[in-house]
């Protein structure tokens, strides 16, 4: 069974989103996506300042087994990556709820997060 | 349908993360293939490799019958034990399978073959068998466990038997020690000291209790792969295939060409490529930049398209990212690997990366 915080959105493509803190939100993967892809090792993240588009390719995952798209939960510009990630992938893994986010955003239009799943659908989405 | 080990139950109370892997339900890790790997380079780990198929030949003309079956002379093989890594090659000089072949005792062979090969392997293998009158046994009834690391000797004899214990002790690289229907074989897949033992399907379940309570960690088909990338060990299918001559494989120390007169399947076709200038080369290749080599990511030079990553991934003792490729012969050390569009520097190495848990590139 794996952690769903309920205070988070989620993609069926399973990346979490927490709520706007000042315009910005976090994003990361989920616990159920970073135990399937298994330990990660190289993470690509996209630069400060990009901006991105809802449901776009931005970022990507790389474990021992494969490489895996992280797509943008909503539309916004780049406020801050984890720079930790570049040496130390493996913080998804551990804390892919704390430590191991991806990257922030400074959300256009907030009122996308309420097109985003909750805990419990996410749940059903992912089978998780 | 999947097909189980005999130790498939223990994988799953493990928490072993099963997946299909040539028809067979196998793990792939127990929880992080990393650490799993780590644990062989630095204590010992153990796989279960029962998917692999052992076959007996038994007969008095057995050893002419592997002269002429195999690419590697069994010639080489005059003390009870030696092992000899050799292909088994088509007409075509391309690989059907590469395998260890031991000699037990007079007219005793066996061989162990990978087990997404076994059945054309044992098909061929018969085939070939019949003018020879060898004898072709399968052995589904044994089960094969690796045990690789710094610590795995020590940490297995303890659990064999007297007799068995004292030969395996004295054991030197590449042989095997037998006693009934257990033999084991300093052998492997990990650039690490080590065992592979085969044994009696129905006693497999207690030595990997045994090695367990011994300390030595269960590790998956996952860490099995990362370790013997790092080591430079070909894996079939990924590496060289039907379609693929050793000599463009890497595996060339494996070609016994001499004596001149021994004629083995595949010699003919070899021999009209051993000394071509555009044979592919088969090269180590150490990632420069920031990203992980993957199975037919392409390899350019100058805008060219020279060659392509045969099997590659990330090895976890260099914290970089490796592989084996198949290049054109004529190009430099240094070239870009193509990685989700971008061009990403790489360069040639000497594989074993790793060996004996120790670093064996620059990096």
């Amino acid at each position: 069974m794996s952690d769903i915080p309920n205070e988070l959105k989620y993609c069926s493509t399973h990346e979490w989103v927490s709520s706007v803190d000042d315009g910005v939100v976090t994003v990361g993967i989920t616990d159920h996506a970073q135990d399937q892809l298994g330990d990660l090792v190289f993470v690509e993240l996209p630069e400060v300042g990009q901006s991105l588009r809802q449901e776009a390719e931005c970022a990507v995952v790389e474990s021992v087994k494969a490489a895996s798209d992280i797509y943008s939960p909503v539309n916004g510009e780049v406020s801050e990556i984890n720079e930790a990630l570049m040496d130390s992938p493996e913080l998804v893994n551990d804390d892919p709820y704390g430590d191991g986010w991806l990257f922030k955003i400074r959300i256009a239009d907030e009122a996308e997060l309420d097109g985003l799943l909750d805990a419990d659908g996410y749940r059903e989405a992912a089978d998780a | 349908m999947t097909i189980k080990t005999v130790l498939n139950d223990l994988h799953r109370a493990l928490g072993g993360r099963m997946v299909s892997f040539a028809g067979w339900d196998m793990p792939v890790h127990y929880g992080s293939q990393v650490e799993e790997h780590h644990a062989v380079r630095q204590s010992a780990g153990m796989f279960d490799v029962s998917h692999m198929l052992v076959v007996d030949l038994t007969g008095k003309r057995t050893r002419p019958f592997l002269q002429y079956l195999l690419a590697n002379d069994v010639a080489r093989l005059q003390s009870a034990g030696k092992a000899l890594y050799s292909c088994m090659l088509n007409e075509q000089g391309g690989v059907i399978d590469d395998l260890i072949t031991y000699f037990l005792r007079d007219d005793a062979f066996r061989m162990v073959v990978n087990a997404g090969c076994a059945d054309k392997d044992l098909a061929w293998i018969k085939q070939q068998a019949e003018s020879f009158a060898v004898t072709v046994t399968p052995r589904r009834d044994l089960a094969m466990i690796a045990v690789q690391g710094p610590q795995a000797r020590e940490k297995t004899l303890p659990l064999l038997s007297p007799a068995l214990a004292d030969a395996a002790t004295e054991l030197p690289v590449f042989h095997a020690a037998a006693e009934d229907d257990w033999c084991v074989a300093r052998t492997g897949y990990t650039g690490e000291d080590g065992f592979e033992i085969m044994l009696p399907a129905t006693e497999a379940a207690t030595l990997w209790q045994a090695l367990a309570d011994a300390g030595v960690s269960p590790c998956g088909l996952g860490a099995r792969d990362t370790l013997r990338l790092e080591a430079g060990m070909n894996l079939y299918g990924s590496d060289m295939d039907e379609h693929c001559s050793p000599l463009e494989s890497g595996l060339s120390w494996t070609l016994a060409w001499e004596p001149e007169t021994r004629d083995f399947i595949g010699r003919k076709a070899l021999e009209a490529k051993r000394n071509a200038t555009d044979n592919k080369r088969f090269v180590g290749l150490l990632l420069e930049g920031r990203g992980v080599l993957r199975n037919h990511q392409k390899l350019f030079s100058d805008g060219i398209e020279i060659g392509e990553v045969t099997s590659g991934g990330f090895a976890p003792t260099l914290q970089r990212s490796i592989a084996l490729a198949r290049v054109q012969s004529d190009i430099g050390e240094t070239f870009t690997v193509e990685i989700r569009g971008k061009q990403v520097p790489a360069r040639v190495v000497r594989p074993p990366f790793v060996r004996k848990g120790k670093i064996c590139i620059n990096i």
